[in-house]
C-alpha cells in the first residue's frame, strides 16, 4: 500500500498486576487486508483487541491508526475514528427486540457523521442491516426480544451492530465460536462482501479451517508474545506454532 | 344466534404497528381513555375537593414528580437514593432567589429548577462512573452532608432557615401549576423515553459496555439524564418553598428520597405512569391512616409490603395488562 499501513501496533505491553498479558506486540495492517489473530486460550488475543479498541489502556507502546496515535483514547472515541469491534461474549440489549438493538449504533455520532445529519427512519435501516447478516425478513425473528434469540442469531446481531457503525477497520472477536458449520457457512459470504467493500478486518478465531480460507495473513500469539506471522499455511508449519497448539515437542 | 368473546384491542393492533387504523368511536375511546382519564381527572379533581384534600392532591403531585424523576434515572441505570438532594437544592435556590433578589415566585421556580438541575449534575459528575449500589450510596450521603454543612456554617439562615418567602398568587395557581407540570412531565418524558434518544438511555442500563462500543459517550448521556431528573426534582423543591413560604434544613430530609422510590416501585417502575399512580395511592393512603395515630407507620409499611408481594410487577403493569385483555361479546355469523 502506498499510503502506509491503516493500523500499526508498536511494541505494546500490558500487564494486569503481576500477569504479563501482552509482551512487545508489534504488527502492521494494510488497507483492505484480512488478518487472523490466533493462539491458544489465554494467549492474549482478546487483550490485544481490547487494547486496540481502547477498552484497556496499554502499559507501554503505541497504537497508530491512519498515522494518528490513538493510544489511550476512550473506546467511544476510537469508534468515531472508524474502528468497530464485536465481543466474544455477545453483549446485546436483552430488554430490546433485535431490530431495536440496532438503533443504538445507528444513533451514534459516527453514523451521523458518515450520513450527514438525520438518518431518517432508523427502524428501516436496522431491518435492512439485519437481513444482510441473515435475519430472514419474512421470519419475524428481527422483532423478537434479544433475550429469546438463540446464540447463532445473537452472534449475527453482534456483527450487524458493528457493521452499522460503517467502520473502516472491523475487529471480530471469535465470531464463529459456538456456531454450527451451517451457520458459519452462512456468515462467511457476509465477511467476503465486507472485504469487497474495501474494509480492513482483524479476526480472532479458533476455527482455523474456516479462518484460513479467507485470511490473507495470520499473527500467532502465545503467552502474550508474537511467535509467528505470515501466510496461514506457512505459519502452521513453524515449530513454535505446532508446539503452542499441539503441546508436542517436535 | 351464537356469540363468542373477542379482545377489543385485537382489531386495532392487527392492522399496523405504530400506525393505528381506527374504524369507530369505540376504538378511538379504547386508545385514548388511558390518556384522557388521568389528564381530565387531575384537572377536574381540584374543583370537587375541599381545602384539606386539595393540599393532599398538591403533595401527591409533588411526590409523583419526584417519583418520575427517580424513574428517569432508574431507567438510565442510576438508582438514586437521594431525590432529597435535587428537592433541597431547588428549594434553597428558589428561596434565595426570592429572599435575597426579590424574584417573583413564578419566575424563581423555573430558574431554580434549571439552577438546581445544573448544580446537582455538577455535584454528581465525578461519580457518574460508579454503577449500582456504589452510585446509590453517594446519592444517599450528599444531602445528609449538606444538612450538616448548613448547620455548621450557618449559611442561608443556618438552622433557622429562610422565612417570609413570597407565596404563589393563589391556591388555584398553586394547584394548577403543579398539576400541569405533572401532566406535561408524565406525557412528555414518556414520549422522550420511547424515542430513539430514550432507547439509548435504556440501553445504558441494559449494557453500558455495548453502548460505549457503539461509539456513544455514555457519561454525556448519563449527565443529560441527571440534569433532566435533577431539574424535575429541583422544581418540586422550589415549588414547595413558595407553598410553605419557608425553606430550611428539612428539605434535604430522607422522606423526599425514600417515598418517591416507594411510589415508583409500588406503581410499577419503568413507565413513569406507574410512578404517578404509586404516588396517587401512597400519599392519600398516608393521609387516611393519619387518624390512627402512632401505629400509622406500621400500617403504612404493612400496605407497602402487601402491594409489593401481591403485585411485584407494580400496579400499573398489572392494570395495563388487564386493559389489553378487555374483551366483548360479538355475534358469530
Amino acid at each position: 500500500m502506498a499510503e502506509g499501513p491503516i493500523l500499526k501496533v508498536d511494541r505494546l505491553y500490558k500487564h494486569f498486576g503481576g500477569v504479563q498479558a501482552i509482551t512487545e506486540l508489534s504488527f502492521e495492517l494494510a488497507e483492505g487486508e484480512l488478518l487472523g489473530l490466533i493462539g491458544p486460550n489465554g494467549s492474549g488475543k482478546t487483550t490485544a483487541v481490547n487494547l486496540i479498541s481502547g477498552f484497556v489502556k496499554p502499559s507501554r507502546g503505541a497504537i497508530i491508526y491512519r498515522g494518528r496515535d490513538i493510544t489511550g483514547l476512550a473506546p467511544y472515541a476510537v469508534v468515531r475514528l472508524g474502528i468497530a469491534r464485536t465481543f466474544q461474549m455477545v453483549k446485546p440489549f436483552y430488554q430490546l427486540p433485535a431490530y431495536k438493538n440496532m438503533i443504538i449504533p445507528l444513533y451514534s455520532p459516527r453514523v451521523k457523521q458518515m450520513i450527514g445529519g438525520r438518518y431518517g427512519d432508523r427502524d428501516a435501516v436496522a431491518l435492512d442491516l439485519l437481513e444482510e447478516v441473515g435475519f430472514e425478513r419474512d421470519s419475524q425473528v428481527a422483532y423478537k426480544s434479544a433475550s429469546v434469540l438463540p446464540q447463532g442469531y445473537l452472534k449475527r446481531l453482534e456483527l450487524a451492530k458493528a457493521i452499522a457503525l460503517k467502520p473502516d477497520l472491523l475487529i471480530l472477536d471469535e465470531l464463529f465460536s459456538g456456531l454450527s458449520l451451517a451457520e458459519v457457512a452462512s456468515i462467511v459470504p457476509v465477511i467476503e462482501k465486507l472485504r469487497k467493500e474495501g474494509k480492513t478486518i482483524i479476526m480472532i478465531e479458533h476455527r482455523l479451517k474456516e479462518l484460513f480460507r479467507i485470511a490473507d495473513r495470520v499473527v500467532v500469539l502465545n503467552y502474550g508474545m508474537k511467535i509467528a506471522e505470515g501466510k496461514p499455511e506457512q505459519v502452521m508449519e513453524t515449530e513454535e506454532v505446532k508446539k503452542a497448539y499441539l503441546g508436542v515437542e517436535v | 344466534m351464537e356469540r363468542r368473546l373477542e379482545r377489543i384491542d385485537r382489531g386495532i393492533k392487527a392492522r399496523a404497528s405504530g400506525v393505528f387504523a381506527l374504524s369507530s368511536w369505540r376504538e378511538m375511546l379504547y386508545l385514548s381513555a388511558p390518556r384522557l382519564i388521568p389528564a381530565l381527572g387531575f384537572l377536574l379533581l381540584p374543583l370537587v375537593l375541599d381545602n384539606y384534600w386539595q393540599k393532599v392532591l398538591l403533595s401527591m403531585a409533588v411526590f409523583a414528580l419526584l417519583a418520575i424523576s427517580w424513574d428517569i434515572l432508574a431507567q438510565t441505570g442510576m438508582i438514586s437514593l437521594g431525590q432529597g438532594l435535587f428537592f433541597g437544592l431547588g428549594a434553597y435556590c428558589s428561596g434565595i432567589l426570592n429572599h435575597s433578589l426579590g424574584l417573583h415566585p413564578l419566575l424563581a421556580v423555573p430558574v431554580a429548577a434549571i439552577l438546581g438541575g445544573v448544580i446537582s449534575t455538577v455535584v454528581l459528575l465525578p461519580v457518574l462512573r460508579l454503577r449500582g449500589v456504589y452510585f446509590s450510596m453517594v446519592t444517599l450521603i450528599i444531602p445528609l452532608m449538606l444538612i450538616r454543612i448548613i448547620e455548621a456554617t450557618k449559611i442561608f439562615g443556618g438552622t433557622e432557615g429562610l422565612s417570609g418567602i413570597a407565596p404563589l398568587p393563589s391556591k388555584w395557581v398553586e394547584l394548577y401549576f403543579i398539576l400541569s407540570v405533572l401532566l406535561a412531565a408524565l406525557f412528555g418524558f414518556r414520549r422522550m423515553l420511547s424515542s430513539d434518544y430514550g432507547l439509548v438511555l435504556k440501553a445504558i442500563k441494559d449494557n453500558d459496555l455495548s453502548v460505549i462500543n457503539a461509539g456513544i459517550n455514555i457519561y454525556w448521556y448519563k449527565a443529560q439524564a441527571l440534569f433532566i431528573a435533577g431539574s424535575l426534582g429541583a422544581l418540586c423543591g422550589a415549588f414547595m418553598t413558595h407553598v410553605y413560604m419557608f425553606v430550611g434544613m428539612p428539605v434535604f430530609a430522607l422522606d423526599y428520597s425514600i417515598l418517591p422510590i416507594a411510589a415508583a416501585v409500588v406503581g410499577g417502575p419503568g413507565t413513569l405512569a406507574g410512578a404517578t399512580l404509586g404516588a396517587a395511592i401512597l400519599v392519600p393512603l398516608s393521609e387516611i391512616l393519619r387518624g390512627i395515630g402512632g401505629l400509622r407507620i406500621v400500617f403504612y409499611g404493612y400496605f407497602l409490603v402487601v402491594f409489593i408481594v401481591v403485585l411485584p410487577e407494580g400496579i400499573f403493569h398489572y392494570i395495563e395488562r388487564k386493559y389489553h385483555q378487555f374483551d366483548r361479546w360479538v355475534e358469530v355469523e
